[in-house]
């Protein structure tokens, strides 16, 4: 087999550029250096028309109506501090609650966190076993405060597909503003703000082989007309919404990501699933009690989260990691030191969530490489589990749960 | 965050996985940690009730590379030791073999308290009451 080591199952964390983008943005780092704010000379002009196109086929990828609605930032975080706090400054007057789910990404959650010492009260709806948020419950968080309801629109770790067009219609009935983070989904999945209610979305080039370092904000300019306060001050760039000279190579590896991404879209979810459909029935054929993370029927179509029981994550990781990257909900894994918050919303036990591990396939992953990860997590799992003490318990017949643990 | 060579090792050939029965003469079993907090480790040693001396060490462990390692290297250690010489073996003793970063201190303090309550269930089970009290 011509395989190629280590083999990257790890693009929900991040993708490599597609080499059609690098070669769209090479000429903008020498020759096309222009400033698209200089108004008065041809380097000027090409930046800024090279920007303009870019923003048109990011517009066309979601949907949106004027490619002016597409405001540039520095990545997915970005855009979502812009989105929440813009709006949250912006509509002090109306309101000052916020509702949202328990499974948004670090961006969302650390923003709320900071608007919550503000005086801003947010509202995290949980989500049901499946991952998904049940719509009725937005709309029983919903008070006469709220201005914005923010729901990411898949999830970053088990890949869950919201229920974005109810949401949408849940707040254009309420007259609030939708916010999603739509990082994971973006150039993966059909996207249209019109038809889906969306008032801002989120999104980042670097997970649609695009660069890293550039992101965008939707923010619609009719019905609603959504205000935002900006965050950065300087020349006003962005229509005074995000200061700062534009990253035109940058913007012109996203523009030439979101083309590839509406071209490609359909055929390459088609692969993927197909791809991810058969490491999902390897793995959940061959290893008793592994657990699918997230409603099989509303995943991102690249995504695959197991948790195996009596395994910790980092543990399978670290088996694998000299020929694999993958990664997992182990505490150990994260910034936090946490297990993963998203796998316990879910309902399930702490330990499956230190069990949990994510596959994320892309555009380059061949059968061949699907076929090597499935057989050799198996085996690792198999290793692992003749060596835990969990698993050994639970074959003798204990119940883990009736056992008094003494933590440290 | 990269591993050191002696965890590596230890996670890809660990020394001693196993159980003995523990109802075994001379066998004593710690088991401690907790699921929800993604580590538990199960270690037994085997004392040879003449002696005193433990002829024989085994673990499993549910946790991450640096808990296998810190039991498995745990268990190394304590063959050929007596039981007071084994209460000896510090979680420090452990940090600096395996050279453990500081968020992975707690396997090597998981371990020392593998050691402590294999070392208590033995005692519990074998040892005469006033020994235990003439030992302290």
């Amino acid at each position: 087999m011509g395989l190629k080591f280590p083999i990257f199952m790890d693009a929900q964390s991040t993708t490599p550029c597609d080499p059609r983008v690098v070669e769209a943005m090479l000429p903008y780092f020498t020759e096309k250096f222009g400033h698209p704010a200089s108004r008065n000379h041809p380097f000027g002009w090409e930046a800024e028309g090279a920007v303009d196109a870019a923003r048109a086929k990011i517009a066309g990828l979601i949907g949106a109506r004027d490619p002016k609605e597409l405001v540039f930032t520095s990545g997915g975080t970005e855009a979502i501090n812009l989105a929440l706090k813009g709006v949250a400054e912006m509509y002090k007057e109306k309101g000052t609650h916020i509702v949202t789910t328990v499974i948004e990404q670090r961006a969302s959650l650390d923003s709320f966190k900071r608007l919550e010492r503000q005086g801003v009260s947010v509202t995290y709806v949980p989500v049901q076993p499946d991952g998904l948020v049940d719509v009725e419950e937005i709309r029983k968080a919903i008070t006469d405060k709220t201005i914005l309801i923010s729901v990411m629109f898949a999830n970053n770790e088990i890949g869950t597909i919201q229920d974005i067009p109810a949401i949408g219609r849940l707040a254009k009935e309420k007259g609030i503003l939708f916010h999603t983070d739509a990082t994971q989904a973006f150039g993966k999945i059909p996207i249209d703000v019109e038809a889906m209610g969306i008032d801002l979305l989120s999104c980042t080039a670097h997970l649609v082989y695009g660069p890293k370092g550039v992101g965008a904000l939707y923010v619609r300019r009719k019905a609603p007309r959504v205000r935002i306060a900006p965050m950065m001050d300087g020349g006003g760039h962005e229509r005074g919404m995000r200061s700062g000279t534009l990253p035109v190579p940058l913007i012109v590896g996203f523009g030439k990501a979101a083309e590839i991404a509406k071209a490609e879209m359909g055929t390459e979810s088609e692969r993927l699933a197909k791809l991810r459909d058969r490491l999902q029935d390897m793995i959940l054929s061959s290893v008793e009690e592994a657990f699918l993370n997230g409603r099989p029927d509303r995943r991102l179509p690249h995504n695959l989260n197991i948790s195996f029981a009596y395994v910790e994550g980092e543990s399978v990781l670290m088996g694998l990691n000299k020929e694999t990257a993958l990664s997992s909900g182990s505490a150990c894994t994260s910034s936090t030191l946490e297990p993963s918050y998203v796998i316990a919303a879910l309902g399930a036990s702490a330990e499956l969530a230190h069990s949990s591990i994510r596959f994320s396939l892309h555009r380059f992953t061949t059968a061949e490489e699907v076929e090597y990860v499935g057989q050799r997590t198996i085996e690792v799992i198999k290793r692992l589990r003749e060596m835990s003490p969990l698993y050994e318990l639970a074959k003798e017949g204990v119940d883990l749960k009736t056992i008094k643990w003494k933590a440290e | 965050m990269a591993y050191s060579d002696k965890v590596v090792d230890h996670y890809n050939n660990p020394r001693n996985v196993g159980s003995f029965t523990k109802d075994t003469p001379g066998v004593g079993t710690g088991l401690v940690g907790a699921p929800e907090c993604g580590d538990v480790m199960k270690l037994q040693i085997k004392v040879n009730l003449e002696t005193g001396v433990i002829e024989d060490a085994k673990f499993k462990t549910f946790g991450c590379g640096s808990a296998i390692a810190s039991s498995s290297l745990a268990t190394e250690w304590l063959k050929g030791k007596t039981v007071d010489e084994a209460a000896k073996i510090k979680n420090t003793d452990i940090v600096n073999e395996l050279k453990l970063p500081p968020v992975k201190i707690h396997c090597s303090v998981l371990a020392e308290d593998a050691i402590k309550a294999a070392l208590a269930d033995y005692k519990d089970k074998h040892a005469p009451a006033t020994s235990g009290v003439a030992s302290k």
